[in-house]
């Protein structure tokens, strides 16, 4: 069974950018064992067998649209939504990581 | 400095270089790809990633990706996905870049790249497509940096234009030329994407941009840490990042310091690279297959099809193309140089004779792109329209003075030359009657003049001939006019 | 005069067709219904009275016509909807509006269907008893301490309580078929593929599928035949003809059809009400020509772990857009906060602590390091269950097993223990993995509390559901909730 430490759920929490408190990550650590120790049964089947994986139920391929112009929203419904917005733009709060 | 360390140091350098497609559609929904439309006026649910929209592949992306792996010598997948590269910013409106990860349409090809008279051979590691993301304007901070900056103002306008990265693989073995063939073959990627006709290729508005890898190694040793250099949009800036990459990288080994692997950015003000804000966590991107497009499989059939039509690479061509025209490699060079061979070889092949569109394009055109700051291929002028601007002249539509108006006036975008020349009233005066009148007139206006040229003084012509210029707003041919006064005065020019 | 709630949607057509009522007052009949008596199921998380009466009157005005033209609908709230609040049953969307028309929705209005508002949900439809909803819990008709099941209880209650002849579900792991059960009524997941996703918000991109909701089959047929069919829109979508599902409810034959019970489905685990109530049905089907026998699928035990992998994963992705930029809520900007904060806090108070606990999952399923152990791995699961379906289908014609373990249970019994909530999906999760069509039909009561009957069949046949659901209805009519409540 995996042992999942507070940091690790910290780790988690700061990818999935998500402010959890202390209680909240040793909650989940725990929780978290207890579910990953329970699907963990699956490598029973997958590990030893020669089996592809299947990303979707009815398989398609190529499914693709022509490159034709259909009108986008009226700007003033886009913005309507924002929780804020400048200039015709939506505005957010200074930004401290760069761009990846 | 730069010579001194790669004498003593091995440079690898890598260039991942992205170009936006020129289709009409975005990658996956319907939206306009134009560039410079207001903020946020090209969105809709798909790109914008509101809840419960869904993508849907645009097929001409994927043709000319396969056509650009194909122009690069790729294998082209016969079947492969996209994938969802995850991480947060706000100019990426899912949160994830639908993007291509371990299965990229094309790969495992090369370039080969002229670099001072020897050719090249770039080795391409992949091309995959995916898709662009907004644009962060930061706010309250000095010129525009994220630095500083109060908050930021983001347009999504961009978000979801279709987008071709183009990787290489590490290129070794080049010592002095690193920074030289880093330039030549972003330089030779953007003619053959022109040559495609898959991308406008504007370096400027930001629809070609290159991130360049650089480490440097003593002889013998394995390779060094590389940088990542970001943020590096003109081909004068890609040889100007390696170089000053190389220097700062030579002065910490030098010192018994470690380079650290890093994202830099390029700063074309001064041309040297600073180190990115590190992340407060090691990228994570936990890419997996996006369950919401299915895989593409391309046609064999249909790649060779598109195989088969490809245009001749633009090296092939131009060699062509000089030799029918008796040019020298001297003149080859020089236009090399000035950024406008190709211009003058497209501006042959729309019929103009190679000397006149030579003497365009390295004279008054090159002058043009100086003083505008800006190549002479990003002129406001196509090769097609210097054709007719020859054409005309040899029709005797135009004079020399005159054509150089109606070049002005394109640059200026008036228009195209007819256009010009209507707009601006520039035709040759054609009509003999309203000539001969304006010649009477200068006869009349300046007895003087015409009594000097009769006793035999026939350079006091020239007073007259600028008198019927004047009278014809320089519509007339100076040498025609005179040749008319000087009839009419019974002198012959000899 | 006629109660027009109590109506099934082919009666409602008719009273509307002969005259005998029109559209409006059908409208009217239900709002009047849902203000009386949704104050104590809660199903509904927003009402559209304004829309409604004004579709009822193109269609009292002949403008729309069709077999469900003029009668109402509840639509799940992950549906959008354009210009009507879209929730999912989460604060971080509180208050927002659409600009644009889900598929279903855009299908719905132009068959003349009456939306008469939005129904509740588990958050974003992680959960199995409606009590994950950040606007509270949907109360079972049956019993109002118990829940309604979920993620779409808010759409099997109303349909129990009279509220709406009709509803939208979305199924990822069992969230139409699993309410159906324990509500009494009529939930089928079609092929996954048949209903265009498009502006189904999504949970678990691979695995959702939206379907018709009902009290009886041939209501549900006529739904699944207005919101099935292929669109450009949904890259997934399959370009194929709706098979005949409004023909396979009116014919209703089991004939000669070969039904397989799952072996695996059944057993420890499993309530003695609900292994009673199944057994009599297949014995029912057996009557009417059926033949039935024993089918094992040996990997289905692998199929609760494998989908706790896939669909946390692909959750923690598809709601990675939830970030307070472009809509929804937004927390905490101060003008000192950064960006990274802001969002941080945004998603912290936005969503409850079930989705925190997948979102955390599926980040961990997706890590690097993790992604062969878990998304990978699970993903090959996916194959395995595939096998086992297609193995059967060389025997028989359709998979039968209890939709769910247990009648509906108190609220609060498991909201402490996510494995036990989780549980409640075992049966009703490998059809999702395989993608096949699946549906539950009422198949009577346990200690007064309904019981419902899963079929399976193979992709594109989701015709064969209805024929089996149709014969067990023919001689096995839907339970009638007392709603001793209401007095």
């Amino acid at each position: 069974m995996p042992d999942i430490t507070r940091d690790e759920v910290a780790h988690l929490a700061r990818l999935a950018r998500l402010a959890l408190d202390d209680a909240e990550l040793d909650r989940l650590a725990g929780e978290l064992e207890v579910i990953l120790g329970a699907v963990a049964q699956i490598a029973e089947v997958t590990d030893a067998a020669d089996v592809p994986p299947t990303t979707h139920a009815v398989p398609l391929e190529n499914v693709t649209r022509p490159d034709v112009i259909v009108p986008s929203l009226p700007r003033d419904t886009v913005l309507a939504a924002a929780p804020a917005a400048e200039d015709g733009r939506f505005r957010v709060p200074q930004i401290l990581t760069d761009e990846s | 400095m730069y010579e001194k360390d790669l004498q003593e140091f091995e440079p690898v350098i890598g260039l991942e270089t992205h170009v936006e497609l020129g289709t009409a559609s975005k990658m996956f929904c319907g939206c306009a790809t134009e560039f410079g439309a207001e903020p946020n006026t090209h969105t809709c649910p798909v790109c914008l990633g509101l809840p419960g929209a869904l993508p849907v592949v645009n097929e001409k992306a994927i043709e000319s990706t396969i056509r650009i792996g194909l122009a690069l010598h790729c294998d082209i997948a016969t079947w492969c996905r996209f994938a969802r590269k995850n991480y947060f910013y706000p100019d990426m409106p899912k949160n994830f870049q639908t993007s291509q990860y371990d299965e990229p349409l094309c790969t495992d090809g090369y370039l080969d790249v002229d670099v001072e008279g020897s050719v090249v051979r770039v080795p391409i590691e992949r091309v995959h497509l995916e898709e662009d993301t907004g644009k962060t304007l930061h706010v309250g901070g000095s010129t525009g940096r994220i630095h500083g900056a109060t908050h930021s103002l983001v347009d999504y306008n961009r978000a979801g234009i279709p987008l071709v990265e183009i990787v290489t693989k590490p290129v070794v073995g080049t010592g002095q030329q690193a920074a030289a063939v880093a330039k030549a073959y972003v330089t030779e990627l953007r003619d053959v994407l022109r040559g495609l006709d898959v991308s406008d290729i504007r370096m400027e508005q930001g629809s070609m941009r290159c991130d360049v890898n650089t480490s440097l190694n003593r002889p013998g040793e394995p390779w060094g840490t590389r940088t990542e250099t970001k943020n590096v949009n003109s081909l004068r800036s890609v040889e100007r990042a390696v170089r000053s990459e190389v220097e700062r990288q030579a002065v910490l080994l030098r010192s018994g310091g470690r380079i650290t692997q890093e994202t830099r950015h390029f700063h074309e003000d001064s041309g040297t690279t600073s180190p990115g804000r590190s992340k407060e966590e090691a990228t994570d991107y936990r890419y997996f297959p996006e369950p919401d497009l299915v895989p593409i499989a391309p046609d064999p059939d249909w790649v060779g099809a598109l195989k088969a039509v490809l245009p001749e690479a633009p090296s092939v061509r131009r060699k062509q193309l000089l030799a029918q025209l008796g040019l020298s490699d001297l003149d080859a060079q020089a236009m090399v140089n000035a950024g406008v061979l190709d211009l003058v070889l497209a501006t042959t092949e729309a019929g103009a004779p190679a000397a006149e569109a030579r003497n365009w394009w390295l004279g008054s055109l090159a002058q043009a792109a100086n003083t505008q700051g800006v190549e002479a291929s990003e002129l406001a002028i196509t090769p097609a329209q210097v054709a007719r601007v020859v054409e005309l002249v040899a029709a005797g539509d135009l004079t020399a003075g005159l054509a150089k108006q109606v070049v002005d006036g394109v640059l200026a975008g008036e228009g195209s030359p007819d256009e010009v020349i209507g707009s601006r009233g520039l035709a040759v005066v054609k009509d003999e009657g309203a000539l001969t009148e304006a010649v009477e007139a200068a006869l009349a206006a300046d007895p003087e003049a015409a009594e000097k040229v009769r006793g035999g003084k026939v350079q006091a012509v020239g007073a007259l001939v600028g008198r019927v210029m004047k009278q014809t707003r320089g519509q007339a041919d100076a040498a025609a006019v005179r040749a008319l006064l000087l009839e009419k005065l019974g002198v012959s020019d000899s | 005069m006629t109660d027009l709630t109590r109506l099934t949607a082919v009666e409602t057509r008719e009273a509307i067709t002969s005259g005998q009522a029109s559209a409006v007052e059908v409208a009217q009949a239900h709002l009047d219904r849902i203000a009386a008596v949704d104050d104590r199921v809660h199903a509904f998380l927003h009402v559209d009275a304004e829309g409604a009466l004004a579709q009822a009157k193109r269609v009292d005005a002949g403008e729309v016509t069709g077999p469900l033209a003029g009668v109402p609908l509840a639509l799940k709230d992950v549906m959008t909807m354009a210009g009507v609040p879209t929730t999912c049953g989460s604060r971080i969307l509180e208050g927002w509006r659409p600009p644009y028309d889900a598929t279903v929705t855009a299908r719905l209005k132009a068959a003349g269907v009456v939306i008469l508002g939005k129904t509740n949900m588990d958050e974003f439809a992680m959960g199995s008893s409606t009590e994950h909803s950040a606007y509270g819990p949907t109360h079972n008709p049956w019993d109002l301490d118990r829940i309604p099941g979920g993620s779409g209880g808010g759409s099997s209650a109303a349909l129990a309580s009279y509220q709406a002849p009709l509803a939208i579900g979305t199924d990822t792991g069992g969230s139409i078929r699993q309410p159906a059960s324990v509500t009494g009524t009529v939930g089928v997941k079609p092929t996954y593929g048949a209903v265009s996703r498009y502006g189904l918000v999504a949970f678990s991109s691979s695995l959702d599928q939206a379907g018709p909701c009902a009290r009886t089959v041939l209501d549900a047929a006529l739904l699944h035949e207005v919101i099935a069919g292929h669109d450009p829109c949904d890259s997934t979508s399959i370009p194929a003809p709706v098979p005949p599902v409004v023909e396979a409810a009116r014919n209703a034959s089991v004939e000669g059809l070969r039904v397989g019970v799952v072996k695996e489905l059944q057993g420890d685990g499993y309530e003695p009400g609900v292994t009673a109530r199944f057994e009599e049905a297949v014995a029912l089907l057996q009557s009417q020509g059926a033949i039935v026998s024993e089918v094992s699928c040996p990997h289905f035990g692998y199929a609760l772990p494998a989908y706790y992998l896939i669909a946390p994963s692909e959750a923690s992705s598809n709601l990675a857009r939830f970030d307070g930029v472009r809509y929804g809520l937004r927390v905490g900007d101060d003008g000192d906060r950064s960006l990274e904060e802001v969002m941080a806090l945004t998603r912290a108070r936005g969503f409850g602590a079930e989705v925190k606990r997948r979102i955390i999952l599926g980040t961990y399923a997706l890590s690097s390091g993790y992604y062969d152990a878990y998304y990978g791995q699970a993903q090959k699961v996916r194959t395995l269950i595939s096998r086992d379906f297609q193995a059967a289908w060389s025997r028989v014609d359709v998979l039968v097993a209890p939709t769910c373990p247990t009648v509906a249970f108190p609220l609060g019994a498991k909201l402490e223990d996510p494995l036990a909530m989780y549980k409640q999906d075992i049966c009703s999760i490998p059809a999702n993995l395989y993608g096949g069509p699946a549906a539950s039909f009422p198949a009577g009561l346990s200690e007064g509390l309904p019981v419902g009957f899963q079929v399976m069949a193979p992709t594109l046949r989701d015709d064969l559901l209805y024929r089996v659901g149709g014969a067990l209805e023919k001689v096995l009519p839907p339970a009638i909730p007392p709603l001793s409540w209401e007095s």
